[in-house]
């Protein structure tokens, strides 16, 4: 009632799932274009840099979410003349940015995990019609796409479009790594 | 014991939760509780409104503490309609 924290939790998981998934296309394009790799190194480095964008998507919406809330409260504090810490005002701003630094930095991890699962699979001796790198790719531009829906959505434009340009965007990024690749 | 019908408090609150919001949170303390809420004065972060009540008992305290809870203050209570207990009387009788 008093946060609004509904549309700032879910720009954050769009934003910071958006990162999340085309930081793993560009490093699952970087093992593909590079020499051959060993899927225990290409799960490595994936799982890495999965873990560091859910630990930095917490770490620093929580820093910058819980200070923007106390600036918030106190200047609320003053205008009112009173202690507003257990208000339904003071709840917000202690539990709000957990929430939302939660929201940060499970986006980019879930995300992650997802377009990882090829490559856990082919690991656990699953069987691919086409290399685990390549159904990573794949799923990878398919999390992409649906991403831009859920951003269509939030805006009310036509969902498709809306798709298509988050795939036209991670396609510029496989084609910018193909190309600097030596 | 006397049943508090009607009160008008003029209450200090933030901007949010607004008026609606506001007027419901008031409105679900008790059993027919009629709500209200007319903003008189408008500043940056804050506002000031006349929040009138009626039911057939009003619960002041609860009131009270809901105003409080929402972040805001009662600044001063300017009407209030207080009936005799018929019930009380009739036993009485």
């Amino acid at each position: 009632m008093v946060s609004r924290s509904y549309g700032i939790a879910r720009r954050y998981f769009v934003v910071n799932g958006f990162d999340g998934a085309l930081t793993l296309l560009g490093l699952n394009i970087g093992f593909y274009v590079s020499d051959e790799t060993s899927l225990r190194v290409v799960i490595g480095a994936c799982l890495g840099a999965t873990v560091a964008l859910g630990i930095s998507g917490i770490s620093s919406a929580y820093i910058s979410e819980s200070a923007e809330r106390e600036r918030e409260l106190r200047e609320l504090e003053i205008a009112m003349a009173r202690d507003l810490s257990r208000t339904a005002h003071g709840v917000a701003s202690r539990y709000i940015p957990v929430f939302i630094a939660l929201v940060n930095g499970l986006a980019p991890f879930s995300i992650g995990l997802i377009i990882m699962l090829p490559l856990w699979l082919a690991n656990a001796g699953v069987v691919f019609p086409v290399t685990p790198l390549e159904s990573a790719i794949t799923l990878a531009f398919l999390v992409l796409f649906m991403l831009g829906i859920v951003i269509g959505k939030i805006r009310g434009s036509m969902w498709l479009w809306s798709g298509l340009r988050t795939l036209l965007i991670a396609l510029l990024t496989a084609l910018v790594i193909y190309l600097l690749t030596p | 014991m006397a049943k508090l019908k009607r009160v008008v408090l003029d209450v200090l609150k933030p901007h949010q939760p607004n008026i609606i919001d506001f007027a419901k949170a008031i409105s679900a303390l008790g059993e027919g509780y009629r709500v209200t809420l007319q903003v008189d004065e408008m500043d940056e972060k804050t506002e000031t409104v006349l929040l009138s009540v009626e039911g057939d008992e009003l619960d002041f305290e609860a009131m009270q503490s809901m105003i409080n809870e929402l972040g805001a203050s009662l600044h001063s209570i300017d009407e209030v309609e207080i009936v005799p207990d018929e019930t009380n009387l009739n036993e009485r009788e």
